[in-house]
């Protein structure tokens, strides 16, 4: 019984430290921490991380964060590059695995077109006040 | 007893706002008549008095620990330091919104106190304004985040505060974050007293400048601070996210900053009445959306503190019948208030309005990519918006309005022509295309960064024209706070675009004795040794770094492990050059007994920081300036009267 309780409390202890018992746990991800020996794919993979969200954090780039998730994502990221894929390429399959939010640059689509329009229809608007303020004026 | 006399005075405060708010609808109504008008005054002033000390309450309930407190329990410990354990305080959600009504007692006992430009009946109006807007915020801090709830029994442990806000840049930036935010308040108490009396006046605009400068200065300071304090200490060398939380300190800046140049065209050429009054009334509704989204809980970040939905609807309510009000008043009364003065393109007005236009698109842009995502996810759709969309949009209004401010403040008031101005015109033109030039020949840089540093060179140069062909000692101090701000924004803006496309990064996993290089800097790994701090332990290690083979400068970042709560941090180490800084992290030990560690060589990156700060300061020289002479004109005023009243007496 009261190895079943010692057993019970690290289970307990274990789970407190959560974070760092997911680390042990995930697949090892060199890249995580390693640059490309390319330094033209390494700012390629560079520029790209910064524009992918990391999904267990809060409002961080894979590219700014130390959380096991984020490294597990550049070691994907730059291993994919190094394989010569294009960067829109890379995203294109984070999106499919993760989803739209994975990415920080909107693309246009059906739920995501008034963040471009709305753009479109401000300069238009500013144009607009401008030349009805400055004409017919003095 | 502590917590209960804070509690009693922050009953007694919500009193008085209410008070202050009746005293001064009615005064406004008979036309001063009444009697209840002389409450108006004493009601705001005892209010700020008692505002304070329930605050002064909680800092010393933080400072002595007292465990029988419920927020204190959740958010300290008793073996923090006591700096940290004071600006606990505030790290939460209760204090943090204790300290805003403070913060907004204390600017409606200033008012009351020291302005006497206006006519008496503005004057209640606004009180009575400024009472309307405290009462919502006591009502919320009493009745769903009551600061000084005790607890059945007291706790033996508190649970600690997120080690990343153990820091010294969290003891001052959101206090001074604060007295931006609720600062401006007061301009739309202002905003409205004006509408409600119909007096948009020069003078009007005259009253409300230092205090709409006053609050500008703190939200510069504070979203620098800011800045700096994410850069060091979240240990990745960013320095701006565009996370939600940094937008909804942006977007009141960027408000205030219009309001602010409008304000000045209507002080000085009765002109833009209207404008000046509606973003006196979108800058403090920016604040209040920005508290919104911090304090609702509706975004997670690292600073959203509080998860509760009931909060969020609490202030998502007020916030509806402010700026709905607000609003409302404003399409009431809009059409009676005419638009004054009228002017030419070409000229400083014309300027003025064409930026005031460009920074109120940008405020519609990060308002759009800051709620849109808000917005979908309520019908379970998630995207997010960052940098890849912010940057070039936000691009589009920005270098527009980086143009015209290097040329505006040439222009003569009301008419002129740009020729007059032909030859200034003409150097800004060929600094801005010989940087263009030149940089995209020598270096490959990405459009933004390079148009950056070709305008941030331009800028900073035309920003000091304004001082040609005057006496710099007679120059007045307003004139000199445009130029040093306006300079700010150049030195910003090269920093900036410096770190983003000079950056040189470096990931290395060394042993002890190790060496690598990063940019002109080489690298020794000297020693990895343990270190204990107060409430914490760390790995520290001893990093020699030589620039150009030059004289080595040791750097010493830590792992740290807290241990209430626990949770890991990096403290990362800076070396500071005058082109530049070495940043470096220590990161985990690999299982072959390497030390991972993470370098950056960020050439003038700290011009970001000294940009943001010379911007405040040119804000403080502007107020000083603004202050003396208004001063100066009051004594004026009493003297002549006086000689009056001589003359009179001999007569």
């Amino acid at each position: 019984m009261r190895r079943m309780i010692l057993l019970l409390n690290t289970v307990l202890l274990f789970g407190m430290f959560g974070p760092a018992a997911a680390q042990d746990s995930l697949p090892p991800a060199p890249y995580a921490y390693r640059q490309l020996d390319d330094p033209q794919q390494e700012a390629a993979a560079q520029d790209l991380m910064e524009t992918l969200r990391c999904l267990k954090c809060q409002s961080q780039s894979i590219a700014d964060s130390d959380a096991p998730m984020a490294g597990d994502m550049r070691h994907q990221v730059r291993i994919r590059i190094a394989a010569g894929e294009s960067p829109e390429e890379v995203r294109g399959w984070l999106m499919q695995r993760y989803g739209d939010y994975v990415s920080y640059k909107p693309a246009v689509s059906a739920t995501t077109w008034p963040l471009f329009a709305i753009p479109v229809l401000l300069i238009l608007l500013a144009g607009g006040i401008l030349i009805r303020r400055m004409r017919g004026r003095a | 007893m502590i917590a209960e006399l804070g509690l009693a005075a922050l009953w007694l405060a919500a009193a008085l706002a209410a008070t202050q708010m009746v005293a001064g609808f009615l005064a406004v109504r008979d036309n001063g008549t009444s009697e209840l008008a002389k409450l108006i005054r004493p009601a705001a002033i005892t209010q700020g008095v008692l505002v304070a000390f329930s605050f002064a309450m909680l800092v010393w309930l933080f400072a002595i620990t007292d465990l029988s407190v419920k927020l204190v329990v959740s958010n300290s410990h008793s073996m923090k330091p006591l700096i940290f354990k004071l600006s606990g305080t505030w790290g939460n959600h209760e204090g943090s919104m204790l300290l805003w009504v403070m913060v907004m007692g204390f600017a409606g006992a200033l008012i009351a106190l020291v302005e006497r430009r206006l006519p008496e009946r503005t004057m209640n109006a606004t009180l009575a304004a400024q009472g309307v807007v405290s009462l919502g915020f006591y009502a919320f801090l009493l009745l769903s985040s009551n600061p000084f709830e005790r607890l059945p029994t007291p706790a033996a442990e508190g649970m600690g505060l997120n080690p990343l806000l153990q820091d010294i840049g969290l003891a001052f930036h959101p206090p001074t974050l604060y007295l931006g935010y609720v600062g401006l308040s007061v301009a739309f108490s202002f905003a409205v007293g004006a509408l409600l009396t119909r007096q948009v006046t020069p003078e009007f605009a005259r009253a409300m400048r230092p205090w709409v400068l006053g609050a500008w200065v703190w939200l510069t300071v504070g979203i620098t601070a800011g800045s700096y304090w994410a850069y060091y200490e979240l240990g990745w060398g960013g320095w701006w996210f565009w996370d939600p939380v940094e937008n909804a300190s942006l977007m009141p800046w960027l408000a205030a900053t219009a309001l602010l140049h409008s304000a000045s065209v209507l002080a000085s050429r009765d002109a833009l009445r209207t404008w000046t009054i509606m973003l006196g009334v979108v800058a403090f509704s920016m604040s209040m959306v920005g508290t919104f989204l911090v304090r609702s809980g509706i975004l997670t970040s690292v600073h959203a503190f509080a998860v509760d939905p009931e909060r969020g609807t609490f202030i998502l309510v007020l916030l509806g019948i402010f700026i709905g009000g607000a609003l409302l008043l404003f399409a009431l009364r809009a059409n009676t208030i005419s638009e004054g003065e009228r002017f030419r393109i070409a000229s400083r007005e014309g300027a003025l309005v064409f930026n005031n236009v460009m920074l109120s698109a940008i405020l519609a842009i990060v308002l759009l990519g800051t709620l849109y995502p808000l917005l979908t996810e309520a019908f379970d759709v998630r995207v997010s918006v960052g940098p890849p969309y912010f940057n070039p949009v936000g691009a589009i209004f920005a270098i527009p309005m980086l143009i015209v401010m290097g040329v505006g403040p040439l222009l003569r008031w009301r008419q002129d022509r740009l020729d007059r101005i032909g030859k200034e015109v003409a150097l800004f033109g060929a600094l801005v295309l010989a940087a263009l030039i030149l940089a995209s020949v020598l270096a490959d840089i990405g459009i933004l960064p390079l148009l950056g540093l070709a305008l941030g060179l331009g800028l900073a140069v035309a920003s000091l024209l304004p001082l040609r062909r005057r006496k710099l000692s007679r120059t007045p101090l307003a004139t000199w706070g445009m130029v040093v701000a306006h300079f700010g924004i150049a030195v910003a803006l090269l920093g900036m675009s410096s770190e983003s496309a000079f950056t040189q990064e470096r990931l290395a996993a060394l042993e002890e004795g190790g060496r690598t290089s990063v940019g002109p800097w080489s690298i020794e790994l000297q020693g990895v040794e343990p270190i204990a701090g107060p409430n914490w332990t760390a790995m520290q290690a001893r990093i020699a770094a030589r620039y150009d083979g030059g004289k080595a400068s040791v750097l010493t970042p830590q792992a740290r492990n807290f241990w209430a709560p626990p949770q890991q941090t990096t403290e990362s180490a800076l070396l500071t050059r005058w082109n530049g800084q070495l940043y470096a992290v220590v990161g985990d030990r690999t299982p072959d007994g390497r030390w991972q560690l993470r370098l950056w060589w960020k050439p003038f990156v700290p011009l970001i920081w000294y940009g943001g700060l010379l911007v405040g300061l040119g804000g403080v020289l502007a107020l000083i300036g603004r202050v003396i002479t208004d001063i100066r004109n009051r004594r004026l005023a009493v003297r002549i009267a006086e000689r009056r009243a001589d003359r009179e007496a001999l007569a």
